[in-house]
């Protein structure tokens, strides 16, 4: 590569236009960039852990695709080039994928996610898989069978979860973009703690084929950036009706790339009082009202708002996840992928396999989800929290009837240290606090940089906006960047 | 204390789950807790509440699950038997379940 084209560590350098605009102007190859980015990997993944699997061949193969496009001066795709992650949740074809478990630790799906095959259609390299909590369950990476992920920006602290490596990838510069999946939060909170957009659309907008089911009722796939504008140009890509997902809709994908830069100017932001409530972190509470306030001075309006179901959304998230998590699961049994524990007879198989190959956390949630859907319970848990979800998703339908989005933290606190809250599921559970609501509405969000502590640590803005409304969400978090949110 | 050691028994036979005493007795007490948690659900009155499974049929006019069941192959059996723990095509194998 001619004349180094990054310094040590910055990310910003590299973004989507920038690639794209380099290839054309022939200023560095795609297989120079993707060399770039395994050397980085191999520099600096040791410490962070943040992949588990690299597909080299894959990349280079994809590269020089692009090269030849190039050089036969062709077309570029919109993601010519781009270097990205991939959530090990989703399947990638001849890849290892293992959810972060040790009972898929040598799966290899035999076919492509279609988010990932949208991506590589669209020009983009996937450079390798990224850890996370094990079959996407948990709020700080820790749940992973293959070790931690460490927070780029803070080393002794988490990088949230459950997509914890996608998002340590794009801060530290090892991705241009990445992958992730959120079922309670799993994309917004690690983009928090890593100081990143990251982006929850609604539910059905980007297919899930080929997602490692944990909630199906919930689960959604979602990109990871440097920028809004490249969440906005990975959006575009992953947009849009799958045959083979029949949970994703067949409405017409927005131009968001085009939307972004329209004025804010009066668009009403409800402000829930129930999001600022005790347990939050007074650095995280002064940040947020001064975006808030950033976004008033664009010229948004905001709305005091009450949402009064918001404090039974853990109970209510839990619930739902763990039953739908007890009957995805029951898939791994050793039988037809995966870890085989050999036993006298097929229930004993059954028994020892899952009991060696899922992770405490798993088993926890198993237990649980299998409790409230077991005879005599269920109306009593998973029937009751269906019947709150409905009066949470209600909560936000009345609030969009005043506001055209609504702003809140993504998290009630920064990163935490590494092992400070795995003594007590529970304290981790309401670290989603302000998560999950927008999980269970099946309501699309983006976390955007707010400002740091004063120890460094970033911050998260939240914003949701109703069902479909991307292009509107993405446009105030385009704002509130470009008018310096990230450093408030 | 709500959630016995026979309960929790239960609960893993129905899961499928080898569980140790130790991993039997630490659940035992978190179930309790966030069952404990959960159960602030019972504050609200839900009597005339419909449940919300998922929420495609109120953000979708068509009811994109009903789609033509059209088969097709996907071509991948051959990738799934050589990633089978025991494969034995066109079959998996398992211990035996029927003794002759």
């Amino acid at each position: 590569m001619t004349g180094k084209p990054h310094s040590p560590s910055p990310n910003d350098c590299w973004t989507v236009d920038a690639i794209r605009a380099g290839l054309r102007a022939k200023k560095f190859t795609a297989r120079e960039l993707t060399r770039e980015f395994f050397s980085r990997i191999e520099e600096r993944n040791a410490g962070l852990n943040a992949y588990l699997t690299l597909c080299p061949e894959r990349a280079y193969a994809q590269a020089d695709r692009i090269d030849s496009l190039v050089a036969e001066g062709q077309h570029l795709p919109p993601l010519a080039g781009v270097p990205v992650a991939i959530k090990d949740v989703i399947s990638t074809r001849g890849v290892r994928s293992t959810c972060g478990s040790r009972i898929l630790e040598t799966y290899v799906p035999p076919y492509d996610a279609t988010a990932v095959e949208r991506l590589e259609r669209a020009g983009a390299v996937i450079l390798g898989k990224t850890n996370c909590d094990e079959f996407a369950m948990g709020s700080s990476n820790e749940n992973s069978a293959y070790g931690p992920v460490r927070n780029p920006l803070a080393p002794d602290r988490v990088p949230g979860g459950s997509s914890g490596g996608s998002a340590a990838a794009v801060a530290a510069g090892l991705a241009v973009a990445a992958l992730g999946t959120d079922t309670g939060g799993s994309i917004r909170q690690p983009g928090s703690f890593c100081g990143i957009p990251a982006m929850m659309p609604t539910y059905g907008r980007v297919s899930r084929y080929g997602l490692i089911a944990f909630a199906s009722s919930l689960d959604r796939i979602g990109p990871f950036a440097s920028s809004v504008r490249d969440a906005a140009a990975m959006m575009a890509v992953l947009a849009g009706r799958d045959p083979k997902d029949s949970s994703s809709v067949d409405l017409p994908v927005e131009n968001y790339s085009a939307e972004l830069d329209k004025p804010v100017k009066g668009l009403r932001i409800g402000i829930p009082s129930e999001y600022f409530g005790e347990g939050m972190h007074p650095e995280v509470q002064a940040k947020v009202e001064a975006g808030i306030r950033l976004l008033e001075s664009l010229g948004c309006r905001s709305v005091e708002l009450r949402m009064p179901h918001t404090d039974y959304a853990i109970a209510t998230y839990y619930i739902v996840a763990t039953a739908e998590a007890s009957s995805n699961l029951a898939r791994y049994d050793g039988t037809r992928y995966g870890l085989r524990v050999p036993g006298e007879t097929l229930l004993e198989m059954y028994r020892k396999t899952r009991g060696r190959g899922f992770g405490p956390e798993v088993k926890r949630r198993i237990m649980f989800g299998t409790y409230a859907l077991s005879s005599g319970y269920y109306d009593a848990y998973y029937l009751k929290a269906q019947k709150v979800r409905a009066l949470i998703a209600r909560d936000f339908t009345e609030a969009f009837s005043r506001v055209d989005a609504i702003v809140t933290p993504t998290s009630p606190v920064p990163a935490f240290r590494l092992g400070e809250r795995t003594a007590d599921p529970l304290q981790m559970y309401l670290a989603d606090i302000y998560t999950v609501t927008g999980s269970l509405a099946g309501i699309p969000g983006i976390s955007v940089p707010c400002g740091k502590t004063s120890e460094g640590l970033p911050i998260g803005l939240q914003i949701f906006g109703p069902h479909f409304e991307e292009a509107r969400i993405l446009r105030l978090a385009q704002a509130f960047e470009q008018a310096g949110g990230a450093s408030l | 204390m709500k959630i016995t050691r026979e309960d929790v028994l239960h609960v893993a036979e129905l899961a499928h789950l080898d569980l140790s005493d130790a991993e039997v007795e630490m659940y035992r007490g978190q179930l309790d807790s966030i069952l404990a948690y959960v159960e602030k659900l019972n504050q609200l009155d839900t009597s005339i509440v419909e449940p919300l499974a998922q929420v495609l049929a109120q953000i979708s006019a068509e009811n994109p699950s009903l789609r033509d069941d059209t088969p097709a192959s996907c071509g991948i059996a051959d990738a799934l038997f050589e990633g089978a723990p025991d494969p034995s095509r066109p079959y998996f194998r398992v211990p035996k379940v029927i003794d002759r």
